[in-house]
């Protein structure tokens, strides 16, 4: 089911919050797609980079120990992070720059956290020889120095970002200005399910390959569907990737988690979806942590991908009519997660799908002894080693 | 019911005159001043007023505006503060207000409310840069039934459908922005710009004023020559932030604002 009632909407959020320099854009944005879903070429194309230069198909790996450890529940792993780039991002950015080339448009700019959808963004503009500028915020550039650095080794312009709170939030609305001023000869790669329409649904079809090849593949291994799917939710991309291809089957059950950085009763955390109530960011109405008179609010999280005030219109949608849950995990709780796949699998996660592992602790107490779970390890964690060997000491 | 903004242009019309539209950003460096500020505009000849409310991710705006507000936002300027400005300004005059501001502060405090307040607070009209009409509907409703102008974006890369669609969205007036891009910074004024207002011209008797980018009489006379009249935003406000520490602050803008004056 295509999860949308009036177009351009997911229940009651979404839309095209945008200045009207953009819509002309987001209109031929929408025509093209439209365009290429129906192109055999385009799909072959797309596949093709997806498998040969991606990686594509990722395993779907049982984690025997983590497993045994939590005693009741069997965990797959979809390994996302074993892609090209390290993360899941590259579904959504090989796909946009097919588009952007069809579009004629010559020069690529992105926004980025953690600063995994900027080097993903930068490979694909290295491969298809497109100038490309990234916006980060500065906090973000300093703790992932390191991704920063891959950026401008692929060739592109890594633009520091210093408003507001120096992070994700600021960096999109940058690269939407730039986007309002270039935008005749400019694709906006936007790395998340949120933004205006069409974005919220052309990255989500993108992303849907993570649980249309997961769902293939735990039929063929247990001869059964998953009893939960299990995601970190920010923006909400690799969730909603994983989420959205099981939506009609309605035993299987969606948990999101969002990051509670210090405390969701704090000041200082990520929960859009528990905490954030019905705003306009970014072009899109969705869930938005805001104050008393409808300014932003800065969020707070240890896993930069996670640092967003708000979140995509389909999570909000599905968490309206109830198919999927949210819950919220501590900046303190996914660095026990973080140690807790490396330990006991040899994985070391990004610190945004640590947040989902440590709630696995608490799914195995919640869940029928013998559920089959499957959770989407969107990115790996080399990116966060260095700041997390800042805060865990190992001597 | 008329509204101060058509009532404005009818009377400018009549004097074969052209409309001079400032935008200044509420509460920089305070309230008060912002009040004094918009009665020195009208003595200036300035003769509609653009109320800017801050907000945190000002998506169509560059870095002066954003400057401004962030500035703003730090001093605790809040919708609730502009609209007792708003009443302020209305008890000493007539001239014609309209809010400019991003749809989340509506829609943080409802759309009805909210257009009750601002009618109450003297407003004339409103300006939401991230609202395209077709997610305007229920607000040019309310707003109709508060008497509050809803003033669209023509833009030089609008199709004829979307010119179409805001000349008759519009009340007071139709905002042609003069090129791509965000607020402030430098224009030259597209080539496109002639022939769009031609454009609207053979649709459409609503007046059309140009804004984006401007700042210096060459333009202003260039523009009028074409439209009805001219909007000028960052150049005042980066007077506003330029001279923030001095106590002739008003003197300097009302000179500047005169001499755009033609």
């Amino acid at each position: 089911m295509r999860a949308k009632l009036r177009k351009g909407y997911f229940g009651q959020f979404g839309g095209q919050f945008a200045p009207e320099t953009l819509m002309f854009a987001l209109e031929e944005l929408e025509r093209e797609y439209s365009k290429a879903r129906q192109d055999k070429k385009f799909k072959v194309e797309l596949n093709y980079y997806l498998k040969d230069f991606a990686g594509r198909p990722t395993p779907l790996y049982l984690a025997p120990n983590l497993s045994k450890s939590l005693k009741r529940i069997k965990v797959y792993l979809k390994r996302e992070d074993l892609l090209h780039t390290g993360a899941h991002k590259i579904n959504n950015t090989l796909g946009q720059v097919l588009l952007a080339r069809r579009m004629k448009k010559q020069r690529i700019i992105a926004e980025t956290g953690a600063g995994q959808h900027g080097v993903a963004t930068a490979t694909v503009a290295a491969l298809f020889n497109m100038s490309c500028d990234i916006y980060m915020g500065e906090e973000d550039i300093a703790r992932q120095s390191l991704n920063v650095f891959r950026m401008k080794m692929l060739g592109a312009k890594v633009i520091p970002v210093n408003s507001g709170s120096k992070t994700l939030k600021d960096a999109t609305s940058e690269a939407i200005r730039d986007w309002v001023t270039n935008v005749t000869t400019t694709h906006y790669i936007i790395g998340s399910i949120i933004g205006p329409y069409p974005f919220p649904m052309i990255v989500r079809d993108f992303q849907s390959i993570i649980g249309k090849e997961a769902r293939q593949q735990i039929l063929k291994i247990e001869k059964k569907l998953p009893d939960y799917l299990v995601a970190c939710v920010g923006g909400g991309s690799n969730s909603i990737g994983l989420f959205n291809p099981f939506f009609n089957d309605r035993l299987v059950k969606f948990i999101g988690i969002e990051a509670a950085g210090k405390g969701v009763d704090s000041n200082k955390h990520a929960a859009s979806l528990l905490k954030g109530r019905t705003g306009v960011l970014h072009g899109s109405k969705m869930k938005v942590l805001q104050d008393n008179f409808g300014q932003i609010k800065i969020a707070h999280s240890i896993a930069p991908g996670l640092d967003y005030p708000g979140v995509g219109p389909e999570h909000c949608f599905y968490q309206a009519i109830k198919r999927a849950q949210y819950f919220a995990v501590t900046d303190k709780q996914a660095l026990e997660g973080f140690e807790m796949l490396s330990r006991l699998e040899g994985i070391i996660p990004a610190l945004e799908p640590a947040h989902a592992i440590y709630f696995l602790k608490n799914l195995a107490k919640l869940a029928k002894s013998g559920s089959v779970v499957i959770l989407c390890l969107s990115g790996r964690g080399d990116k966060d080693v260095m700041s997390v060997s800042k805060i865990l000491n190992y001597d | 019911m008329t509204n101060r903004i058509n009532l404005k242009f009818s009377k400018l019309k009549k004097a074969n005159k052209k409309a001079l539209i400032v935008y200044i950003m509420a509460g920089v460096p305070n309230i008060n001043f912002s009040q004094k500020l918009v009665l020195a505009l009208e003595q200036n000849g300035v003769d509609l007023v653009e109320l800017g409310v801050p907000f945190s991710d000002p998506l169509a705006d560059g870095p002066i505006i954003q400057q401004a507000g962030t500035r703003a936002l730090k001093h605790a300027v809040n919708i609730a503060a502009v609209f007792s400005l708003a009443k302020r300004i209305r008890a000493k005059t007539q001239i014609p207000l309209i809010l400019m501001l991003y749809y989340n502060l509506i829609l943080h405090l409802g759309e009805e409310k909210f257009c009750k307040q601002a009618k109450f607070s003297g407003i004339d009209g409103l300006i939401v840069p991230d609202l395209p009409i077709e997610e305007a509907q229920s607000l040019k409703r309310t707003c109709r039934k508060n008497n509050l102008a809803t003033i669209f974006f023509v833009t030089p890369t609008s199709s004829f459908k979307r010119v179409k669609r805001a000349i008759f969205a519009s009340t007071g007036f139709i905002y042609y922005i003069s090129r791509t891009g965000v607020t402030g910074k430098k224009t030259k004024l597209a080539d496109t710009l002639k022939a769009q207002i031609r454009q609207i011209r053979r649709i459409s008797k609503k007046p059309v004023c140009v804004g984006f980018g401007i700042n210096s009489q060459e333009q202003v006379r260039a523009i009028n020559r074409i439209a009805d009249g001219c909007i000028i935003g960052s150049a005042v406000v980066a007077w506003t932030l330029k001279n923030i520490e001095q106590n002739k602050m008003i003197d300097n803008i009302s000179k500047f604002v005169r001499s755009l004056n033609v």
